[in-house]
């Protein structure tokens, strides 16, 4: 059940309907059979996958939550043991529970790779050839990974006890399968979502017109931007296409990417609004960064924080990087001392490739990605001299350029996603600086690319809209500000963006192409 | 916590860091300064900061990150 289906919009109301008309008490339970009745049409047999991570999930977490439990009686007994004693013991806990968490990790993440490796490449290759974006893969199959990151980030916090642990099973299958989540995420952390998820929700006019209109934002920034767009790109991956070309296809996907990435989220937070539930935000204007470190914490945000939390982390205060930092500091100074930093980083970066795909293009993403941020972290004390001495890079001109830059510089990355093959994709590249094509602009290429004239200017309308929308962001949300606008207007803003779906909505390629990867299942 | 300051201080200089009290929340200190303080207070406080102590309420303010330290000190 694809979130662009007319079977998602039908099985949406039908449950927003039931979560307000029934009591209020069993709206977990609704939301729980609904989660399940999404995942049963999207593929049955992929019922396993979820059952498996639940089951395993709360196993563990129950049997932590035993051990800890029965640890503070025991020391509530055993008052008069010195503070040696007590570390000893705790430390004893500490590590059954280590055991326990393992092997659930281990269960789970090689679940994972075996789902990656034998069910999701062949189909993900397939699927690339079709156009389809690799990150619309990444849940395959249904999910999996998304749910998956977000019960195993949920055992890790129980396991530090940063996290109540949750003794019922049935509120636990819920975090776990929240159906809006299960697509393309957010990945949420327990604490965060507990908060609402679980509580009663009377219905609120205003809160659910906020979830349709945040919707439908989505659908129009994923069926009238993304899926136009998509055509074009596809076009353009030609080996033809080179130099100036090749810079339309990075611009073009820049947008697509966007467009369609963040619609889903929007998509997913509206729905998740609607039901009264609040989901992290993935999507932070990230093309108002200014270097690559910024634009990952404003990209993809909840899977970001997921990796710096559960792998960098981990790597990088670990007692052996912790000494190698010591040691190291002593020979090679601020470089010595952050080589730790740099070893977690790469392993970090090469982890989240991984996770895209079994494929070269992909590590060599994650590579870029940690090359360029370790060169602007070395460079950086450079970078403050160049600030100190020289005025004008403090002014508004100079942020404008860095956006600019970090704009070009992260989606000449991004766009690998698009080339399975790595030299074509470094010829590519590389022909930026010796072919000057100008000429694609107005010698008729653009118009042999499947868009005609109305598809620019429709694309053009929706990009500027996206633009102006983020600005506004800036000053808090969209829909609050326009609630400061007369009603009348806002009725009429609300029609058009609805008409500009239906009427402009892309029903071709990028239609097919979701249904394509649902219908897999 | 004074020399605390001082190795925060040597992060980043331009921060008044008595007064800061939104350091992870206000985007002054990203992770790699999170680690490089872990480090940092493990060579001069001897004190290791286990990994699930990461989290942005105590590494917010010199105060948080001080009691934080004294606190696994005790323990």
């Amino acid at each position: 059940m694809a979130f662009t289906s007319v079977n998602f919009l039908i099985f949406t109301g039908i449950l927003i309907a039931l979560y307000y008309i029934l009591p209020h008490k069993i709206q977990w339970i609704i939301l729980l059979v609904g989660s399940y009745v999404f995942y049963f049409f999207a593929g049955p047999r992929y019922l396993a996958f979820l059952l498996f991570t639940t089951i395993t999930t709360y196993l563990g977490i129950l049997l932590m939550f035993r051990k800890n439990h029965s640890a503070a009686e025991y020391l509530q007994q055993h008052a008069d043991y010195s503070k040696a004693e007590k570390k000893a013991y705790k430390a004893k806990v500490k590590s059954s529970n280590r055991a326990i968490l393992i092997v659930v990790l281990v269960l789970n993440f090689a679940l994972l790779f075996f789902c990656k490796a034998m069910l999701v490449e062949p189909i993900r290759s397939s699927m690339q050839g079709n156009g389809t974006l690799s990150f619309l893969t990444l849940g395959l199959p249904m999910g999996l990974s998304f749910y998956m990151f977000q019960s195993m980030g949920y055992l890790i916090d129980v396991y530090r006890q940063k996290a109540e642990a949750l003794t019922n099973p049935f509120k636990l299958a819920l975090f776990t399968s929240f159906f809006p989540q299960l697509v393309q995420g957010p990945i949420s952390q327990f604490e965060d979502l507990k908060e609402t998820l679980f509580t009663e929700h009377s219905f609120d006019r205003r809160q659910v017109a906020f979830g349709l209109q945040r919707m439908l934002w989505g659908f129009f920034k994923k069926m009238v931007i993304a899926d136009r767009i998509a055509v074009a790109v596809q076009e353009l991956k030609g080996s033809e296409y080179t130099g100036f070309a090749f810079f339309i296809l990075v611009v073009f996907f820049a947008i697509q990417i966007y467009a369609d990435f963040s619609g889903g989220i929007d998509i997913a937070i509206g729905v998740a609004e609607t039901l009264g539930i609040r989901l992290p935000e993935n999507f932070l204007r990230p093309y108002f960064s200014k270097n690559v470190a910024e634009f990952w914490r404003r990209w993809h945000v909840t899977l970001m924080e997921w990796m710096k939390r559960y792998i960098f982390y981990p790597i990088t205060v670990s007692k052996p990087m912790l000494n190698l930092s010591m040691k190291a500091k002593k020979k090679l100074g601020r470089f010595g001392m952050r080589l730790p930093i740099y070893i977690g980083s790469l392993l970090t970066w090469l982890a989240t490739g991984i996770w895209h795909g079994f494929n070269l293009h992909f590590i060599v993403w994650g590579l870029l990605n940690c090359f360029v941020i370790v060169i602007s972290e070395e460079l950086t004390p450079l970078y403050q001299k160049f600030h100190g001495r020289f005025a004008f890079s403090n002014k508004r001109g100079y942020d404008v350029w860095q956006i600019i830059r970090l704009f070009i510089l992260i989606n000449l990355i991004q766009v690998t996603d698009l080339f399975e093959n790595v030299g074509e994709y470094f010829r590519k590249v590389f022909s930026l600086t010796y072919t000057f094509n100008y000429h694609v602009l107005w010698d008729g290429t653009m118009t042999k690319l499947g868009l005609n004239t109305a598809d620019y200017v429709i694309l053009l309308v929706g990009v500027v809209l996206m633009f102006l929308v983020s600005v506004l962001q800036r000053k808090g949300s969209v829909r609050k500000q326009m609630q400061k606008i007369p009603r009348i207007l806002r009725y009429v803003i609300l029609i058009v963006l609805l008409f500009a779906v239906i009427l402009f909505g892309s029903y071709g390629i990028g239609y097919n192409a979701s249904a394509f990867i649902y219908n897999q299942f | 916590m004074q020399e605390l300051i001082e190795i925060l201080e040597e992060l980043h200089p331009e921060i008044d860091f008595a007064e800061c009290e939104d350091l992870v929340d206000g985007k002054i200190l990203d992770s790699f300064d999170i680690v490089t303080l872990v480090a940092e207070i493990n060579e001069h406080f001897d004190v290791a900061i286990p990994v699930g102590e990461l989290i942005p309420e105590n590494f917010n303010s010199v105060a948080a990150l001080w009691a934080l330290i004294e606190r696994l000190d005790e323990e």
